[in-house]
């Protein structure tokens, strides 16, 4: 049994079918990449696994309990974590305040609660070096972080909800060249920490370089299962975009 | 592997930056606006033979009680993204109500007290309904709460001045405990409580989350619409509580009182550090920011410098604040 588990789900919005009956698994610890066209149906086959849309048709379980029925919350607490591409960070506010937003740890004085700030901090910066990361500062305003540091936030933040499986939607698209290769190593930490992860990617090179396995959706089909290191570039362009000889395309890609 | 990592070629943060950095986090306010407030007051002192002494430093805090009061609420509100143009016309129509409560219908002081701060927390609290149930942007709803209100004010008085507050009631704003005006007391109590609530709750810390990005906000599960509600009615509240402060102060309730007051407050929450967009701002910064334009204010009054300048002073130390604010935040995000 995976530990994600997605059959022959579907969805339409009013008479627009953007997925026709997908089947998608992903394991304890593997990384699978979930790329395709804009268009595809990535984004809709992940707002179903979050509960951000309901299915039409199929079946999604975790850990074999089937999750179809649950609202978005309840899901998040049964360890499903996705980190959206604007990362929902408060730039203006530090590292500990970004990554207990909402659920910060409080102690009593004289019967009132106030926020432990050091507890806090103490809990954040043991994540991110439990992730290890690289962070100028944990007191700094995440806003005057790179892209990838602020990435490292934000999935330590998805870190703290103990999460079985991790959705990261373009994870490395804004970052600079040098900041991509963190980013992919913190992925490779979640998956040795036992955790599934689904990364949607128009880097290419990147789903090749970090995913076990790459599901490509075209026209809301899973296209192509394929397993990473017997596949190339050529092939998973070819699968994108459907079928030809995509020689060119590909050597382009890889070119980066 | 670390996660601080050390910066071979940086030189060690120098004891100022240690302090600025210090400073915001164990105090949230800038460390120069304090700075800005001492050599301020260093300045006037040189200056002027009659400005240090202790009563002149009570004529300074009582001028800034109420508009410190308000200024408290422009800080809870502005940090959270918000606007609040109603405080000044809220101030009026509360210190009516008291007035009225207390002296129409001859209320006991409990009672009149609790109108009148009843009063500002109702009209925060429409404020707040519309905006967060109506979806109308804040500048808008309080821009028309600021006529409501107003209007309300003159309704309720007929548009006279409700004069002869009860002897209890005119000790809150004329009272001396142990030579400490009493608004002064106040206004101190109620600058300590905020603090607290804005730097060390999570009710602070959300107000500040919610300001500086409300979607992460939502996202993290912050009930954001009852929040700014929330916000919008202590926001009244507090204007409530600096209208009683001028009622008692000058013994009546005037409903012209606090013409153009809401811009002052803004005006001394931003010099202390609010961000007019949200998602930073103290209490203890807005202190600061509202004690500097008090200190210009009486030192200019000192040295005998007509008013029409004072009114010029404080406006360029607003633009001059947000521009050294603006310079420190381009300077820190370069790291």
């Amino acid at each position: 049994m995976s530990l994600l588990e997605i059959e022959g789900v579907s969805k339409s919005f009013g008479p627009v079918n953007v997925l026709h009956g997908v089947d998608l698994t992903v394991d304890r610890g593997e990384v699978v990449g979930l790329v395709g066209d804009n268009g595809a149906g990535k984004s809709t086959l992940m707002k179903l696994v979050t509960g951000m849309y309901t299915a039409d048709a199929g079946a999604i379980s975790l850990d074999g309990t089937p999750i179809l029925g649950l609202p978005p919350g309840e899901r998040r607490r049964m360890g499903i974590e996705m980190i959206y591409q604007d990362l929902a960070l408060a730039r203006q506010q530090d590292v500990a305040a970004n990554i207990f937003l909402g659920r910060e740890p409080t102690r009593s004085i004289l019967g009132m609660r106030f926020v432990d700030r050091a507890a806090m901090k103490r809990d954040a910066q043991a994540m991110i070096d439990r992730l290890g990361a690289r962070l100028p500062a944990i007191n700094r305003p995440v806003g005057s972080f790179s892209g990838g540091q602020q990435q490292s936030v934000a999935i330590a933040r998805a870190l703290t909800f103990e999460p079985k499986i991790v959705i990261m939607d373009e994870p490395t698209a804004a970052l600079a060249v040098r900041e991509v290769q963190g980013v992919l190593d913190l992925i490779r930490q979640l998956k040795a920490d036992g955790i599934g992860v689904i990364l949607i990617s128009h880097r290419l090179n990147d789903v090749l370089s970090v995913t076990d396995r790459i599901v490509v959706l075209n026209h809301g089909r899973a296209a192509a299962n394929l397993t990473t290191t017997n596949t190339d570039m050529a092939e998973v362009v070819s699968a994108i975009v459907g079928g030809g000889d995509m020689a060119e395309a590909a050597a382009h890609e890889a070119r980066g | 592997m670390t996660s601080i990592e050390p910066k071979s070629t940086a030189p060690k943060p120098s004891l100022w930056a240690r302090a600025q950095l210090g400073s915001i986090e164990q105090l949230h306010i800038r460390l120069e606006s304090l700075i800005v407030l001492f050599v301020l007051g260093a300045t006037m002192a040189i200056l002027s033979p009659f400005f240090l002494s202790v009563s002149n430093f009570m004529n300074i805090l009582l001028a800034t009680s109420t508009i410190g009061v308000l200024a408290i609420a422009a800080t809870f509100v502005l940090s959270s993204g918000g606007l609040d143009l109603s405080l000044g016309s809220v101030l009026g129509l509360s210190g009516v109500v008291g007035a009225a409560v207390a002296v129409k219908l001859g209320a006991p002081t409990p009672i009149a007290v609790a109108a009148c701060i009843g009063a500002g927390a109702a009209a925060g609290f429409v404020n707040g309904l519309i905006i967060t149930r109506a979806f109308v942007p804040a500048f808008i709803v309080t821009l028309g709460m600021l006529g409501i209100a107003r209007g309300l004010a003159l309704v309720l008085s007929d548009g006279r001045v409700i004069y002869g507050l009860p002897q209890t009631m005119v000790y809150l704003g004329q009272g001396r405990p142990f030579g400490i005006p009493m608004p002064v007391i106040i206004f101190i109590a109620t600058a300590i409580v905020t603090h607290i609530l804005l730097a060390y709750t999570r009710y602070g810390r959300h107000t500040l989350a919610i300001g500086d990005n409300e979607n992460a906000a939502r996202t993290a599960g912050i009930n954001v619409e009852w929040h700014r509600l929330s916000l919008y009615t202590l926001s009244g509240a507090l204007a409530g509580l600096a209208g009683l402060l001028f009622a008692t102060r000058i013994n009546s309730g005037d409903p012209t009182a606090g013409i153009t007051y809401e811009l002052t407050a803004i005006t001394a929450a931003i010099i202390g550090g609010t961000n007019l967009f949200g998602g930073r701002g103290s209490i203890l910064g807005t202190m600061i920011g509202a004690l500097i334009m008090g200190v210009l204010q009486n030192g200019l009054n000192l040295l005998a410098v007509q008013s029409y300048y004072q009114q010029m002073a404080i406006g360029s130390v607003l633009v001059l604040a947000v521009f050294i604010d603006q310079w420190q935040v381009r300077k820190e995000s370069r790291v």
